[in-house]
């Protein structure tokens, strides 16, 4: 028999306002197998937890149970304190009267009533709990960055100096993502390639860091510590090792049709191209869909004037499999389509750009070379009309829910470089509202307002008409409550940001949780934001929510240290509330290894020996370092052999028929 | 609020169908509406004035004779909050009242011109008479 | 295929040109328009007020009636499209409403929304298919700069009318281009005439439709087409007073006859 004791938290009155604790304690006296209840304003305290402690020595308890807030805040609390008076630190059990009760409770008595269940509930299961001891499972010290922006070249980069390996895998043919693009940077406007290149650099050389550019992630199994993974390296046409770099393919390729994504469409590349200049790894690729000796088997020009001799045509997939210990996701975002906000006329007019479009071509290195010219005829715009929150905030379907957070800042920021350099050009901005939290940001909206003259009209576009080779712009303007029709020569749309494509189907492989919007969910909002919910898998930039760099790459080096400390532990505590198979029920039918999504069961053939014969039977047999516990084995098993410790079938029963009492 | 004017903002509401607190006060229905010269009340505004109860200037503007129903507003609008019902709420206010008439039978002889199809003639009843 | 049809009043007076050629270009595709007998006028704009009853009345009636003939319930004029299709929405959506409406005209079955409301381009896009006019186009107009005038009703709001892309349609341009023309787009084509409010204010309604016609012949039109008899009014005359604006305006189905050569 038991010796349990009970502790009733008040949580201020977080609790105590909704549930009345004295009846609790009252009722749990009379629970089999409790022989203390006690309460306290805040269990979690010093004075809190040393009461426990007192009391499993005075009564002399074999388990506790701790009526208080959701086990996610203090169950490691409780547990501790346990452990430190002599209990096993899983005979200790929490029922959750906060978040499950007072929280969502209005009426007291009824609150009260449910705190009751709870708590008996789990003294049920309580009565039936056996001590655990963890098993431990070693950690490969190696961590996998998925998506090398900003994010995954800081995460990496951080990693890599305290000395551990760290690979990035990058889909594109070079790492930088959106921040290769950018032209200038606010709040400060330095160049975004002056910034971003010495870190490319730094990870290309970094002894410890491996790039795998070109390559995409196929498959992640395993669990924290020891995930194993699938990689695919895409084939480039070119041998990366004996490539120069010198280029002289990309210019000689006849193929010219491919639009050049680097620069958004606005040009056009070879099928045998380096995204830009300052490229990492600087190898080109083969657009095979553009290339002429792939579609007809003719041209190989390329392979003729490379000096290396190292287009190779007959190149194929590779796949890399390697262990890691932890992973970091770092997939970041793209701007949305802008199908469902044709009434501006993205698809009507080469004018009507995003604004990622225009710092390519505010970028020295972009189509234009740097110069403002409006994309239909090359022209000086006179009159420009920047668009925010266009397809954020919009609960229609159409578009985004949220706000995309960088937006009012680098529509600041292109009205300012522009008034500066063409201080002939009108510049309008329609907003909603000018978000600026951030230091020294406000501020800089209000340079461009009040120093370069930027016209801010609080009110927002209805329509765009190309009209005789301008742009109507028909909007309004509601401090001056009116309808006003500009006559602008291009229009440039602050476009919403969404997570890459690719977040839903990594979020499947590594069971991570993604939110509606498919952005990562952290483990918890503010306490634990560069952690996923799944043991080992780390949030880096935007793939976690919108983000400018200085967050995106604070973010970064967060979940840099966070998997720094997982990486220096050399081994990991393993949850003990593991399946095992009842070997004497076990029919073998493999119903349990068919589900486990850990792959943690395997069979072995065991002797038996039942009236005096001896038979050989095929019997599951898990692997505790692998189990995590999910419990799938034990719904599927068909003959009960199948059970998951801390979690029997017999607790499940007992705390049902509680609740049920 | 008064309670009276309280009571007629809730009868627009739900009449209209509409959520008044759904509007973020961006201005793309008075960005978007093709009437807005001949208007003295601005589709935004509609929405906030129902929001304060002042369904009375509502009813004595001139915008709700002007507004065609186009839907540009509804359609626009980043919050599905539907400016134009607000609109066909208050003229449906006004016109239910005794001889409020906006149009009557005796005005329609000298609008009439021998291609004006009867669609014209039923819509413009439907819309400014009970 | 056989669909009951919805032909509304203006089509039989007024706007017989939308009508008489839409039946004729139908039975020479193959498709019987069979008229919805004892039809009564949809009331020509939608009730937007949704305490408004008696007003969606007569919409029900034709849509409960195809429901009992197993047909789909096809349309022509914009404007019946538009109030018929919002109206089976309703039904479909509101269960104040359809519960009024059913205790009030109490049918012999509940109508419950099921019938589906086609509107008659998209039948020829989806039962006929715009390759098969092309096809049996014997006088295509090759070479004719053509402007499709959408304007509100057949398009907005489009989570109810479902019909095309609200601010960049393509269905009346892909029409345009079965007939062997070229579709002109223009940005206006799905900006409102002034519609019903011509009868009140009509330098309004001549404002909008300047808008209209000069946006399309600075893209070099020789004609608009358009599926609604009041837009053709309020187009026609708003344009076609003054010769600096002269510009022809057609029913889709003339041309569309015409084309057939029929
Ligand atoms: C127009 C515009 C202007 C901006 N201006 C500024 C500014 O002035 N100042 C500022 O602070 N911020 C600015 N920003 C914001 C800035 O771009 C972002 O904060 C930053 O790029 C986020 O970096 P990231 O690494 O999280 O995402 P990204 O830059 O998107 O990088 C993600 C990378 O992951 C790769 N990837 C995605 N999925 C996979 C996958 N499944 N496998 C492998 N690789 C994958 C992508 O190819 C990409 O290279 C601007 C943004 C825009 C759109
Ligand atoms: S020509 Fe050869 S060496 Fe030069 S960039 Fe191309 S593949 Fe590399
Ligand atoms: S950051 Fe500014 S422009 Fe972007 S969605 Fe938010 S409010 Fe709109
Ligand atoms: S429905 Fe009325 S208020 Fe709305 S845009 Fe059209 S005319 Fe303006
Ligand atoms: S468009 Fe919608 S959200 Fe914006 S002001 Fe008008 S009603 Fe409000």
């Amino acid at each position: 028999m038991q010796r349990i004791g009970v502790f009733v938290c008040w949580c201020g009155t977080n609790i105590a306002a909704t549930v009345d604790i004295d009846t609790v304690v009252e009722a749990m006296k009379y629970e089999p197998g409790v022989v203390h209840a006690s309460d306290y304003q805040y269990m979690c305290s010093e004075a809190g937890q040393s009461k426990i402690k007192q009391a499993i020595k005075e009564h002399n308890l074999t388990g506790i149970v701790v009526c208080a807030c959701s086990p996610r805040m203090h169950e490691t609390t409780f547990r501790k304190a346990a452990k430190a008076a002599g209990l096993n630190q899983y005979m200790v059990e929490i029922a959750n009267i906060r978040e499950h009760c007072a929280w969502i409770h209005k009426d007291r008595k009824e609150a009260t009533e449910k705190a009751v269940v709870l708590a008996r509930t789990a003294v049920a299961k309580l009565n039936l709990n056996t001590p655990l001891t963890p098993g431990e499972s070693s950690v490969v010290k190696r961590a996998l960055v998925i998506g090398g922006g900003i994010a995954g070249i800081q995460s990496a980069l951080d990693i890599a100096e305290a000395g551990y390996e760290v690979d990035i895998v990058e889909k594109q043919p070079t790492i930088g993502g959106k921040m290769a693009q950018l032209d200038k940077t606010f709040p400060t406007l330095d160049c975004a390639a002056c910034i971003l290149t010495p870190k490319m650099v730094d990870a290309a050389s970094h002894e410890n860091i491996n790039l795998y550019t070109y390559s995409e992630v196929d498959s992640v199994g395993g669990f924290v510590g020891n995930f194993n993974v699938k990689i695919r390296k895409k084939a480039r046409s070119v041998k990366a090792d004996i490539c120069s770099g010198c280029g002289i393919c990309t210019e000689k390729c006849p193929s010219r049709k491919a639009e050049n994504e680097f620069n958004l469409g606005l040009n056009k590349r070879g099928a045998i191209y380096i995204p830009f200049a300052q490229a990492i790894p600087n190898v080109p690729v083969i657009d095979r869909d553009q290339c002429i000796k792939f579609k007809t088997g003719k041209c190989g020009l390329c392979a003729k004037v490379c000096p290396a001799d190292a287009i190779d045509f007959s190149q194929q997939d590779e796949i890399v499999e390697k262990q890691y210990g932890a992973v970091v996701l770092a997939t970041g975002f793209n701007p949305i389509k802008l199908d469902n906000f044709d009434e501006f006329g993205y698809s009507q007019s080469k004018d009507v750009i995003t604004s990622l479009e225009l710092e390519r071509i505010m970028n020295a290195a972009g189509p234009t070379g740097g110069k403002l010219l409006r994309p239909s005829d090359n022209g000086h715009p006179h009159t420009m009309v920047f668009v925010q929150c266009v397809g954020s905030r919009d609960t229609t379907g159409c578009g985004k829910t949220y706000c995309s957070k960088i937006c009012c800042m680098y529509t600041a920021k292109h009205a300012m470089l522009i008034r500066e350099k063409y201080p002939d050009v009108d510049v309008h901005v329609f907003y909603i509202d000018v978000r600026t939290p951030g230091k020294n940001f406000d501020e800089f909206y209000r340079r461009a307002a009040e120093d370069y003259g930027v016209n801010y009209i609080k009110g927002m576009v209805g329509k765009v008409a190309p009209t005789n080779g301008k742009l109507l712009v028909q909007g309004s303007d509601l401090i001056a409550d009116r309808q006003l029709v500009i006559e602008a020569d291009m229009v440039v749309l602050a476009t919403a940001i969404e997570p890459d494509q690719t977040a839903k189907s990594l979020a499947t492989m590594l069971t991570a949780s993604i939110d509606t919007n498919n952005f990562f969910t952290e483990a918890h909002p503010k306490l634990r934001p560069v952690e996923s919910p799944t043991a080992g898998v780390f949030l880096s930039g935007v793939c976690q929510g919108p983000k400018d760099i200085p967050e995106t790459v604070a973010q970064a080096s967060a979940a840099a240290v966070k998997v720094i400390g997982l990486l220096s532990k050399d081994k990991l505590m393993c949850n003990p509330c593991v399946a095992n198979s009842n070997e004497l029920l076990c029919n073998g039918c493999s119903n349990c290894q068919h589900v486990c999504p850990y792959g943690a069961i395997d069979y072995v053939e065991k002797e038996f020996r039942a009236g005096g014969k001896t038979s050989l039977r095929r019997v599951a047999q898990v692997n505790e370092a692998i189990c995590q516990g999910c419990g799938a084995c034990t719904v599927v098993c068909p003959s009960g052999a199948m059970d998951l410790k801390g979690f029997t079938n017999q607790q499940i029963m007992a705390e049902v028929d509680a609740i049920c009492r | 609020m008064h309670q009276k004017t309280q009571l007629q903002a809730e009868t627009i509401r739900l009449i209209s169908g509409t959520n008044t607190r759904k509007c973020m006060k961006c201005g793309k229905c008075t960005a978007s509406c093709p009437a807005f010269a001949e208007m003295d009340i601005s589709p935004h505004k509609f929405v906030s004035m129902v929001e304060h109860g002042e369904i009375d200037k509502l009813m004595a503007s001139k915008s709700i004779w002007k507004c065609m129903s186009c839907f540009a507003c509804v359609e626009r609008c980043p919050r599905g909050v539907e400016p134009a019902s607000i609109i066909e709420a208050v003229r449906q206010t006004v016109i239910r009242k005794q001889n409020n008439n906006y149009l009557r039978p005796e005005n329609i002889p000298e609008l009439l011109d021998p291609k004006i199809p009867q669609q014209a003639l039923v819509s413009a009843f439907r819309k400014y008479s009970k | 295929m056989t669909f009951d049809y919805y032909p509304g009043c203006t089509l039989k007076t007024k706007a017989k040109d939308l009508d008489i050629h839409a039946r004729n270009a139908a039975l020479a595709l193959g498709i019987e328009l069979e008229e919805l007998p004892e039809w009564q006028c949809c009331g020509a704009v939608y009730p937007i007020a949704r305490d408004e009853i008696a007003t969606r009345l007569t919409s029900v009636r034709a849509l409960a009636s195809a429901r009992d003939r197993g047909r789909e319930l096809l349309t022509l004029c914009s404007a019946c499209h538009h109030v018929i299709k919002r109206v089976n929405n309703d039904i479909q959506t509101d269960d104040e409403i359809r519960n009024k409406v059913n205790n009030y005209l109490a049918p012999d079955i509940e109508y419950n929304g099921e019938t589906k409301v086609v509107h008659y381009l998209e039948m020829l896009r989806d039962t006929v298919g715009f390759d098969t006019i092309r096809e049996k186009a014997v006088k295509p107009m090759t070479g004719k700069r053509i402007g499709a005038y959408y304007g509100c009703l057949l398009l907005r709001p489009n989570n109810v009318m479902a019909f095309d892309n609200p601010e960049n349609p393509t269905i009346m341009e892909d029409f345009i281009r079965a007939l062997g023309a070229e579709p002109v787009l223009y940005p206006y084509r799905n900006e409102c005439c002034g519609g019903y409010v011509a009868m009140d204010d009509k330098n309004l309604a001549a404002q909008k439709c300047k808008n209209i016609t000069s946006s399309a012949l600075e893209r070099d039109v020789d004609m608009l087409i358009t599926a609604c008899p009041l837009c053709m009014y309020n187009l026609d005359i708003n344009t076609n007073t003054a010769e600096e604006t002269k510009l022809p305006i057609y029913y889709f189905t003339e041309l569309l006859a015409q084309v057939l050569d029929i």
